[in-house]
């Protein structure tokens, strides 16, 4: 699991992970089952308190991106559970009301920022393996 | 005074009302300082804020003359043996003697403490590439610094203290340093508490945070808290300004001309109604890092008189 922390740029640590891990996701280099490194793994990997790993493994959990499975570790959700599409639909709730209110801001338009989503979805689709 | 037994509060550590001068100059004034069992607490400051004179209470090299210091509810200074044994210490320029061997070192130290656990050692030992027939006076910065992190953790002490452990150190020891207070918290319920300047560091590792400036505790608080009352937002306003307003709750500016960035504290949602209502639009708004938020707070205090 390729994650960098960049202790400079402000955004918090556990925010940096969680991000890391959901793009990791979307971009298909974790997939559902795959297992997440054991907190205190990752924390001395990372170099930072296992207590932020905790937190960027559970909000991970409750964006429904992440399991845990009878305390034995934490993997990779199925993304058809209905459950976990109902709490990551709430986030993304959350990310496109702060998305518009910043656009209006700037004085872009609605339909321009819709065209900016699909560009970028392009450029997010999964490359093809590197050998 | 006679110090009244605590009671022992979950707390490893707690200084209360500790004020300490060094003739005229007031290192510590009344300090008061929490540190919760299990994580990671950074001390940070300029040099000379007070900080190593701060550890030196914590671990009874210096008693307190007033206030009270205590450590898993004891006071450090009278009962040396019952919190030291429980305590591992790396300072900033470790004083080891330097005509013993690393291994002699080793098997000197260990008969301080019954916790001491040899494969420990011996695995930290190995980790590091220290040389047990290498003579201490001929190891290298590094190397020194990492034998003194070999004694410290040795005894898997229930209380970590770090004294500017990466000062001057190259990135690879700093790296093996961060490790092993990641390690220690990482075993359940363990503390550490260390001071430091590169708070680029302390972000990283620590979980709470003290900020002393001239001897005082400027705030103190879990580092999630800490950034998430801290914020950093760029104004423009209708025309360009000599100087940035009054705004309630800013700490320091930067800018010039209509368009102006405050580093903040307080609710974010009041921020931009005092931003508001003096004219201005919030045009860009990020957390700022620990570093910015230490300037800020230390330099709206620099032109605050020095008392001595």
């Amino acid at each position: 699991m390729d994650i960098h922390i960049s202790p400079h740029d402000g955004v918090p640590i556990y925010l940096q992970i969680v991000t890391q891990v959901k793009y990791l996701v979307a971009a298909g280099r974790l997939a559902p089952g795959d297992e997440l490194p054991a907190i205190r793994v990752l924390a001395e990997r990372l170099l930072v308190t296992p207590n932020t790993v905790a937190r960027a493994y559970r909000e991970l959990e409750v964006a429904g991106v992440v399991e845990k499975r009878r305390t034995a570790g934490t993997y990779v959700a199925d993304a058809g559970s209905p459950l976990a599409r109902r709490e990551r639909l709430k986030i993304l709730a959350g990310r496109v009301d702060a998305l518009l209110a910043e656009a209006r801001q700037l004085g872009v338009r609605t339909d321009d920022v819709i065209d900016l989503i699909r560009q970028r979805d392009e450029l997010l689709q999964p490359a093809p393996e590197e050998v | 005074m006679v110090a009244v037994p605590s009671e022992f509060s979950g707390n490893v550590i707690e200084v209360a009302g500790l004020t300490r001068r060094f003739g005229r100059k007031a290192a510590l004034a009344d300090v008061r300082l929490a540190v919760p069992r299990g994580g990671v607490f950074g001390l940070v400051g300029v040099n000379g804020a007070g900080k190593t004179t701060l550890l030196k209470h914590v671990l009874g090299l210096l008693r307190a003359k007033a206030g009270t210091v205590r450590v898993f509810g004891r006071d450090p200074a009278a009962d040396p043996a019952g919190v030291l044994g429980r305590v591992g210490y790396l300072s900033e320029e470790p004083d080891l003697p330097g005509w013993m061997r690393v291994r002699e070192l080793l098997r000197y130290t260990r008969a301080f403490y019954p916790s001491w656990d040899e494969a420990f050692a011996e695995e930290l030992r190995a980790a590091f590439g220290l040389d047990p027939a290498a003579r201490v006076k001929h190891l290298s910065k590094g190397q020194r610094a990492r034998t003194g992190l070999v004694l410290a953790l040795a005894h898997r002490p229930d209380l970590l203290v770090l004294d500017e452990p990466s000062s001057g150190l190259d990135p690879i020891v700093r790296r093996d340093i961060l490790a092993a207070v990641i390690r220690t918290v990482a075993d359940e319920g363990r503390t550490v508490l260390f001071s430091s300047h590169l708070l680029h560091e302390v972000e990283r590792v620590a979980d709470r945070v003290a900020l002393i400036d001239r001897g005082r505790v400027v705030f103190s608080g879990g580092l999630d808290d800490i950034k998430g009352t801290h914020h950093r937002l760029t104004l423009r306003f209708p025309g360009p300004l000599a100087a940035p307003p009054p705004l309630a709750g800013a700490l320091a500016w930067d800018g010039a001309g209509a368009e102006w960035a405050a580093l903040c504290s307080g609710a974010l949602d009041e921020l931009r109604g005092a931003a508001a209502g003096c004219g201005a639009q919030v045009v860009a708004h990020r957390v700022p890092s620990l570093d910015e938020i230490f300037v800020a707070r230390v330099g709206e205090k620099a032109t605050a008189p020095v008392e001595g």
